[in-house]
């Protein structure tokens, strides 16, 4: 439920296929080859013959920005030397303005031969009233402050533009020839991002050269809501997760668990050596729990982000806690751990029901748990608070795990402390 | 009703809810109860599939509330109902929402739903206000105003609500972007000040219906609020709309405010948090630069959200010893009549029940039969004659028993269309009425001439047996009665031209059955009686009769009381009922499958005396 960034191979397919629809005279051909780990390179040729009638680019696809200024562009190279450039960087880690990852996705297109003087830059930003249209006659990798030279159209929400509007609005760099066919464009793209649900779209650099445009970098976020809508348009589609944040094996399996349910559950891994756990409930209230344990100085020893939330039954929290205490309980730290399972008060979410998935879980790794000397903490409130409270109270006597259990009476972050400075131990 | 500008809702505000939300109406009728309202805060649900009245619970009191079809008709019968509650679905909220801010009755809308497409909602924030209109939501719970109104869900359990005094108002205005927070806000400022006098949740998503500012600037305007207090989070720029504000004069009350999210510095990438709009990347976005600003620009600003608390009685202590907080009135809550069924699983309360039942129970994850989940007679091929096993005599059959039940079935299911069971059900079905008319009709002429023989029979020769008389006593004792045996006797088949299903029976009798006493009696009075006349054979009725007695009997199964229970209570009709609606069935639809015209008897077959 958010702004999702896509591939430059998707942005540029659905952008291709809806000038296609709509018959726009600035159709281009989606001349575009994904290759990831899945893809065979020889003989792809057959299949997409332009490869070998025309020079190439080869480019990562993996919502990495800056990539000519990090050498991550291979321009004007033949079918096999665009292969070799691929293959040389398939499984390549590296560390990009200090985020690292592994290279394993790459965008195959035609060269687009041009001069520096048309490359133009454009994007398309939403904010509470309207939709915000930028352009610099003067695109390319150098374009500098766009915030400070871009030229702006602001459009309301419910209006659309005129091609007269982006003349005088945004187009007075540009040469009177190129002026009328460039404003028709623009008013198109701003149709496509309004009919697609797109929440964010930079072409940088749009080329314009003799009445065709070709977008030669396009990025688009998708405001993922609009599915309903607008999933016509964009067609199958996969929502990567940042350069720099592969989604491990856990944080997957979460991920097919938050889309299995209606409520929500989530989970990032920030450091699995981390002494510090947290189940805690609520959108809210989790990012308030990582604070406080950043605040008091063990941000280093967090070692995940997460929630769940909406009322998730019996089935799904104990699939979410067994998650996590299975992680937890991979690798031995002489100075034990803590997990935390807080929550503020809940509005609807039957505390009591929620908490039993938890305490199957936690029942069932009791040796586990006793081996790594961890430490639970519990603090929620909301409807059948009691009857959940008193159950983790008499599981931590029953299966002799130290479970400190406190209620709505108690701060909500008090068990942050409390588990931290060992105040209770 | 004209209320002041900055009132969304008092104490006579009234809600219509769109979509049917069955527990947040009742939660919200419950609030009424305990903050001492006289008027419900529901005045009316839309719902086009069930329109009527619907019953809750008002106090211990029931209470009906109108079901309508559409949101003109229902501010045509409720024009003061000046909220509109939004329950539908992401799918739908957007266009009941747009209908209802173009309502001109309708002053207040909020939007529970999650998920609604930005484009639409930032639509609706136009719509609203060029109208003038409050806009909560989407992606929220909604707002409690203090002894007033309860939005929805908004405030969750009634005892959590109570604690945190919302059945009386206070003096502090809350706003928060997260609705689950909400609740913690409401207990939080509770235990350090007299209370909210109003709170609102104004949704996680990236554009809420109405900001920060729109409602601390609102509260700001009512002579009520002394303070207000501001709970943001990371992402979104709505907290700099709050330094607009006091920059301008619209927000002139102490603000103690704390944005969440600090935690983000931890991630090298991006992160998206629980809700749509807390997302990290954007530096004058993150928790630090708001948190930063908003102090900067006078609001007080807590350490973290451990002090937050701290910060709220500060402040509010300060007021109230400069005299500008007039005491509470305190007002005991109205005490709310427990749930039964709460009550029931907790043990408080027990009722004699009405019915009693101790074959079957749908309560559970799966239905059982006698305990058995019904997946499980499925998953072991457990047949018919099992599920009878279970369903009638609460026991795990033998084999030989459910098996022996399942031949019954085959041999009664069907006798011809000339029985008077079959005709009935025949003439029913030309009648033009149904299939379980025409079936009941069927099974409606079983009994002591027609199936029921198997009945009497096992009676009978089962008290013969067991009075120790004579197969030649029996006969003469039925004779002098007057009643011919049941179970002897039929029309075609003698000795000579046995009758098949028979020596099936006593076939599966001999070789299954450890003792058949009562089917030897039953054919040592066979033999006397075709020794008379070869057609009183013992037929299949008879035959199965006593075999049952047997089963029932002698198998080791049943106790005697059992067994003799059963014989008693008329089992072997039941069986018979059963295989006979087969062939009843089948004949109904033959019928309606042939087009079977009114069937009426001809004159010419009547004797008319």
């Amino acid at each position: 439920m958010a702004h999702k960034k896509i591939r430059e191979y998707d942005a540029k397919r659905i952008l291709a296929n809806y000038l296609k629809e709509k018959s726009s005279e600035f159709q281009f051909e989606p001349h575009l080859l994904h290759v990831d780990a899945d893809t065979a390179l020889s003989g792809k040729e057959k299949q997409s013959p332009w490869v070998t009638q025309t020079k190439l680019v080869a480019k990562p696809d993996q919502l990495i920005k800056r990539r000519g200024k990090h050498g991550l562009l291979g321009i004007n190279l033949d079918w096999a030397a665009a292969k070799a450039w691929i293959a040389e960087r398939t499984d390549k880690t590296v560390t990009l303005d200090e985020v690292t990852d592994t290279l394993n996705t790459f965008l195959v297109e035609p060269f687009v031969p041009h001069e520096q003087e048309n490359e133009h830059y454009i994007a398309i930003t939403t904010s509470k009233k309207g939709d915000e249209i930028l352009f610099c006659h003067e695109g390319g990798v150098d374009v500098g402050d766009v915030d400070a030279k871009a030229k702006r159209l602001f459009v309301p929400i419910e209006t659309q533009t005129t091609p007269d509007e982006v003349v005088k609005k945004l187009l007075s760099d540009i040469s009177a020839t190129d002026k009328a066919l460039l404003a028709q464009f623009i008013c198109e793209l701003y149709t496509f991002f309004v009919d697609t649900n797109c929440a964010f779209l930079e072409i940088n650099p749009l080329v314009f050269v003799d009445g065709k445009v070709f977008p030669l970098d396009l990025a688009i976020q998708l405001d993922d809501t609009g599915v309903g809508e607008s999933g016509k348009y964009w067609g199958e589609i996969e929502f990567p997760s940042p350069f720099g944040r592969t989604l491990s094996a856990e944080e997957k399996h979460v991920e097919e668990l938050d889309s299995k349910t209606g409520a929500s559950l989530k989970l990032t891994v920030l450091n699995q050596n981390g002494r510090v756990w947290t189940m805690v409930a609520g959108g809210g209230a989790s990012v308030i729990y990582a604070d406080t344990v950043v605040d008091l100085g063990a941000g280093p020893e967090l070692a995940n982000y997460g929630e769940y939330s909406g009322n998730p039954n019996e089935e799904f929290t104990y699939e979410y806690a067994r998650t996590i205490l299975d992680l937890m309980t991979r690798h031995q730290d002489a100075r034990g751990k803590v997990l935390l399972i807080g929550g503020g008060i809940a509005n609807f979410t039957d505390v009591a029901k929620t908490f039993k998935g938890i305490i199957k879980t936690l029942k069932e790794f009791q040796v586990k748990i006793r081996e790594h000397d961890i430490r639970i903490f519990v603090r929620r409130g909301g409807p059948n608070y009691q009857e959940g409270l008193a159950n983790m109270k008499k599981l931590g006597a029953e299966i002799n795990i130290p479970i400190e259990v406190y209620g709505p009476e108690t701060h909500m972050t008090y068990i942050v402390r409390a588990a931290l400075k060992g105040e209770h131990r | 009703m004209i209320r002041p500008d900055y009132l969304l809702f008092d104490r006579t505000s009234q809600a219509i809810i769109n979509n049917f939300p069955k527990k947040a109406v009742q939660r919200m009728l419950d609030f009424d109860h305990v903050a001492g309202r006289e008027l419900p805060s529901v005045a009316c649900i839309v719902y086009p599939s069930s329109v009527g009245l619907e019953k809750f619970f008002f106090g211990s009191a029931e209470i009906l509330i109108p079901v309508v079809k559409t949101i003109a008709e229902a501010t045509d019968q409720f024009p003061d109902a000046d909220v509109f509650i939004d329950f539908a679905s992401y799918r739908s909220a957007y266009y009941s929402a747009r209908e209802a801010l173009e309502n001109e009755h309708i002053r207040t809308v909020v939007i529970i739903a999650e998920g609604i497409a930005e484009r639409r909602t930032r639509e609706l924030i136009k719509l609203a206000h060029d109208r003038d209109k409050w806009l909560i939501g989407p992606s929220t719970v909604g707002g409690v105003s203090a002894g007033a109104f309860r939005i929805g869900d908004s405030g969750g359990a009634m005892e959590c609500m109570i604690a945190s005094q919302l059945h009386r108002p206070g003096h502090v205005g809350l706003v928060t972007k997260s609705g689950g927070l909400s609740s913690e806000c409401y207990n939080l400022i509770a235990n350090h000040t007299d209370g909210i006098f109003e709170g609102i949740a104004i949704g996680g998503d990236l554009y809420p219906g109405s900001s920060f500012a729109d409602h601390l600037s609102r509260m700001n305007r009512n002579p009520e609020i002394k303070m207000l207090v501001c709970l943001g989070e990371v992402g979104g720029s709505g907290e700099y709309e709050i330094i607009e504000a006091i920059k301008d004069g619209r927000i002139t009350k102490p603000v103690v405010a704390w944005v969440t999210g600090s935690c983000a510095s931890l991630f090298t990438t991006e992160v998206q948090f629980g809700h749509a709009g807390a997302k990290s990347g954007v530096e004058s976005e993150s928790s630090q630069a708001k948190n930063a600003a908003m102090k900067a620009a006078g609001v007080i600003v807590p350490h973290s959200f451990d002090d937050f608390g701290d910060r709220i009685k500060e402040v509010f202590d300060e007021l109230k010893a400069e005299g500008n907080i007039p005491d509470v009135v305190d007002i005991a809550p109205h005490e709310l009549p427990e749930e039964f069924a709460k009550m029931t699983k907790a043990g408080k309360v027990r009722r004699a029940s009405s019915i009693v039942c101790t074959i079957s129970d749908d309560r559970g994850e799966e239905a059982t039969y006698n305990k058995i989940p019904i997946s499980q007679f499925v998953s072991e091929s457990k047949g018919i004659g099992s599920v009878i096993g279970h369903l009638w005599f609460k026991k795990e059959l033998p084999a030989e028993i459910s098996g022996f039940i399942e031949k019954v079935l085959v041999l009664t299911a069907d006798h011809g269309p000339a029985v008077s069971g079959a005709h009935n059900a025949i003439v029913t079905a030309r009648a033009g009425k149904d299939l379980i008319s025409s079936l009941v009709s069927g099974l409606l002429t079983i009994g002591p001439r027609f199936g029921g023989a198997l009945d009497e029979a096992a009676q009978y020769f089962a008290d013969a047996l067991d009075r120790g008389i004579s197969p030649e006593v029996f006969i003469k004792e039925m004779k002098d009665k007057g009643i011919p045996i049941p179970g002897i006797g039929h029309r075609i088949k003698s000795t000579k031209n046995p009758d098949t299903r028979v020596t099936l029976v006593k076939e599966y009798a001999a070789k299954h059955f450890k003792k058949t006493p009562t089917l030897n009696y039953a054919l040592q009075v066979e033999q006397l009686t075709t020794a008379k006349k070869s057609n009183l054979i013992l037929n299949v009725d008879g035959v199965i009769a006593a075999c049952f007695v047997d089963i029932l009997r002698y198998s080791g199964v049943f106790t005697p009381a059992e067994a003799n229970e059963y014989i008693e209570i008329g089992i072997l009709n039941g069986l018979f009922a059963l295989g006979r609606s087969i062939g009843l069935i089948g004949h109904i639809l033959d019928q309606k499958r042939l087009k079977q015209g009114l069937y009426r008897h001809a004159w010419d077959d009547i004797a008319y005396i």
